[in-house]
């Protein structure tokens, strides 16, 4: 088993500070949901804080909470999912060839415009110089990189590696893909997400971090036992086959899943996959979703991992995020069940530590 | 995972380049010793007058022809390059066994930039580019080439810039040592894009003549594009007559030292070389032949060429870097460059570093400079380095059945 011996997210939310864990949530009448940046003073340099664009310090900021969580300074190895990346940079560089006719153009945003950027500038400041990794595929970013990081660690050649979920949305990704028809319009409030009934859902961004190490710790959280993804299933059924067959490798049966955290995010084109499994099998269990809370993008699936993370050591399930009624009679097994625009879907199953 | 561990082979690849469309192709043009570095004629850009690129000589709509794929909504260059290199690649290989477990990992630094850069415009006044959208991302290029080619497994995408490619191929590696597949498509696409030209031009490390890798008078790269795709498979699953080569050895470092730049002692690009040696239990003595990252830039050049010191002493094995021939194909070249690290065992060549006339100050290893043939290749090391000081060593190994 691998486990999660240090955690951290900077999300939409206040979860900045570890010991409130959604005690408070933020209400947002807009369609485009923004973190809750620390200071990054704390974080970097000066020099770096005015060079770095705004993903590279999210990134770096999510990291170093969670490297503090976990009390270490240089991780072994880095993974990070991030599925639009510095892809902000690329549109400032972008933009500017197209202002100066490609003439005299300044470098500094087509430097930063790699994805690899932030987990290099998590590497440049904690100085690691091993493994280092970033994964691209929208909605499996995130996944990639956590099934690279269980690989890492089964290998044996590192004992820790630092795992990260990372995107962030601004305006003209906003507005292109609003036109695409992915955003509701007009705007809405994310805490009554479920109940909008429009198409598109609500815009949001994040940064999670996770120290996963072979044993675990007096910090664990809990540990994550298994990962599966799968794309296009035709319908409904085939998405409840891809859940058994998942569950079945792990020595599981839908009763033992104490907790299902589902990706829905208020789009009634694409929500109906996670209606029929509340409505059929896992009817019986305690059931949550979350994209109210942090919007939705790639790698939203990190912010599910750390909420995971920490209903598993705390042994409570937030109001805020319950989508039934029903408690838990324990706290074994919870499910991260996710898709987007049913085209990329994901199974995490995370148990406790003990 | 340390004991004895499963073998993987490549058991087809395929490519498009500068250098021409198929694996026979490419190699006549590197046995001619004839580049495909030249005049821009497809990108639309006013650096058109000024730069040379490796440009494929297609258009979009001859690619699309040679890529059979009927539905083009949305479709974007790099997509149309990793389909006709991904099919060349899977011509050997039986894909109808359910029971074998297939899944895409592709490398891709540019793929978001072609489309946006042409419709950006489009997206944010009015909705006629709208197909588009989607597009500007990088999964893009995969889930089209999983869709063409009918690969329903697991699927990913890495960028990691200029080493997406030879991190694609070492993932997909690792995936069937550890028995989560058992087979891979594994490569990478990237097609030329007026950003990234534009971005290395701003960076000033484009040479407006052909590259001259590890000379003392280099200045710079050429940007190229292309695809590449090799099958890689678990030994239960490769059929004997397929098998042109295994993966022996990989390895993967950082430098921490600089968003664009490596670390001019070379200790990263070392480190990865190392990792890779140790992974294949190869010794230095036994790489015949090492297919370099050689850029033809100031800084990474330097850099390699540390490494190579630092790691195999004085008098390295035969290296070469073959971005003279294709330019600098950026998220695919470690793809390209396995392509032609496998042609190398395959008929025991070395290709010329085309253009290197004096040693660089500093350091005194110098490239094969002539085709070398008929020497003995049994195993060879590629390098690749990008970006975010990521560096990725991979070593091809001969399998004598």
């Amino acid at each position: 088993m691998i486990y999660i011996n240090g955690t951290a997210s900077i999300s939409p939310q206040p979860t900045l500070k570890k010991e409130e864990f959604l005690t408070e949530i933020r209400e947002y009448r807009a369609n485009m949901l923004q973190c809750i940046e620390p200071d990054y003073h704390e974080f970097l340099h000066p020099n770096a804080l005015r060079r770095l664009n705004r993903i590279i310090k999210l990134g770096w900021a999510g990291a170093k909470l969670c490297l503090d969580d976990a009390q270490l300074k240089v991780p072994d190895s880095i993974c990070v999912g991030t599925g639009k990346g510095c892809f902000k940079s690329t549109e400032i560089f972008l933009l500017s060839l197209d202002d100066n006719k490609e003439q005299f153009i300044p470098p500094s945003p087509f430097i930063q415009s790699a994805h690899g950027s932030i987990a290099a500038q998590i590497a440049i400041q904690t100085g690691c110089k091993d493994y280092n990794m970033t994964y691209a595929h929208r909605s499996f970013s995130f996944e990639s990189a956590l099934i690279d990081a269980l690989m890492l660690l089964k290998e044996g050649k590192y004992t820790n590696v630092l795992l990260g979920g990372v995107d962030e949305i601004e305006e003209t990704q906003f507005k292109t893909f609003e036109r695409a028809g992915h955003y509701k319009e007009p705007e809405v409030n994310n805490l009554q997400l479920p109940e909008t009934k429009s198409a598109g859902t609500i815009a949001g961004e994040g940064s999670a971090f996770f120290l996963l190490e072979n044993q675990p710790n007096n910090n664990t959280y809990a540990a994550v036992k298994s990962v599966h993804t799968f794309s296009n299933p035709p319908d409904a059924s085939s998405v409840r086959q891809q859940i058994f067959y998942f569950l079945e490798q792990g020595n599981l049966a839908v009763k033992d899943i104490d907790l299902i955290i589902l990706g829905l995010n208020g789009d009634v084109q694409f929500d109906p996959v996670y209606a029929d499994l509340s409505g059929t099998i896992f009817k019986e269990q305690p059931q949550a979703y979350y994209k109210h809370l942090c919007g939705e993008y790639h790698t939203s699936t990190a912010f599910a991992l750390w909420l995971a993370a920490n209903i598993m050591r705390r042994k409570e399930i937030p109001d805020a995020i319950r989508l039934n009624d029903r408690p838990p009679d324990k706290l074994r097994n919870i499910l991260i069940y996710n898709q987007y625009r049913n085209v990329n879907h994901s199974l995490t199953l995370i148990t406790g530590a003990g | 995972m340390t004991e004895e561990r499963n073998k993987v082979f490549i058991t087809g690849m395929g490519i498009i380049s500068s250098l021409g469309a198929g694996v026979q192709a490419n190699l006549n043009r590197l046995l001619e010793g004839e580049t495909g570095v030249g005049p821009i004629r497809n990108l639309e850009t006013r650096l058109r007058d000024e730069l040379m690129a490796g440009e494929i000589s297609y258009t979009d709509n001859e690619l699309a022809e040679i890529s059979k794929i009927q539905d083009l909504r949305g479709i974007s260059r790099g997509a149309l390059l990793g389909v006709i290199a991904a099919k060349e690649a899977m011509k050997n290989a039986d894909f109808s066994d359910p029971a074998v477990r297939t899944g895409i990992i592709s490398g891709t630094t540019a793929e978001a930039m072609t489309n946006i850069e042409r419709y950006l415009q489009d997206f944010l006044n009015n909705d006629r580019k709208n197909e588009y959208i989607e597009s500007q991302d990088w999964g893009f290029s995969t889930e089209i080439i999983a869709r063409e080619t009918g690969i329903n497994g697991y699927m990913t995408t890495i960028n990691t810039a200029c080493s997406s490619a030879a991190n694609a191929i070492m993932t997909g590696t690792r995936m069937i040592e550890h028995g989560l597949l058992d087979r891979v498509l594994a490569g990478g696409t990237d097609a030329l894009s007026k950003v990234m030209l534009n971005g290395f031009n701003a960076l000033m490390i484009v040479d407006t003549e052909i590259s001259k890798p590890f000379d003392r008078n280099r200045r710079g790269l050429n940007i190229g594009e292309g695809a590449a795709y090799l099958v890689i498979e678990s030994e239960r699953v490769a059929q004997k007559e397929n098998i042109l080569c295994e993966i022996s050895g990989y390895g993967n470092s950082n430098e921490a030292y600089h968003l664009t730049a490596l670390s001019p002692d070379g200790e990263g690009t070392a480190q990865a070389m190392n990792n890779a040696l140790e992974k294949s239990r190869l010794q230095v003595g036994d790489i015949d032949y090492i297919n370099a990252h050689g850029t033809g830039s100031e800084n990474s050049d330097l850099s390699e060429a540390l490494g190579l010191a630092n790691v195999f002493g004085e008098n390295p094995p035969p290296f070469s870097s073959t971005k003279p021939f294709t330019g600098h194909t950026l998220g695919s070249a470690g793809a390209l460059e396995a392509v032609f690290s496998i042609l190398a065992l395959q008929n025991n060549l070395i290709f010329p570093n085309l253009n290197f006339k004096d040693c660089m100050d500093g350091v005194a290893v110098s490239p094969a400079t002539e085709m070398i043939r008929n020497k003995q290749i049994s195993h060879v090391l590629s390098n690749s380095f990008g970006f975010g000081g990521n560096n990725t060593s991979l070593i091809f190994s001969k399998v004598r059945l």
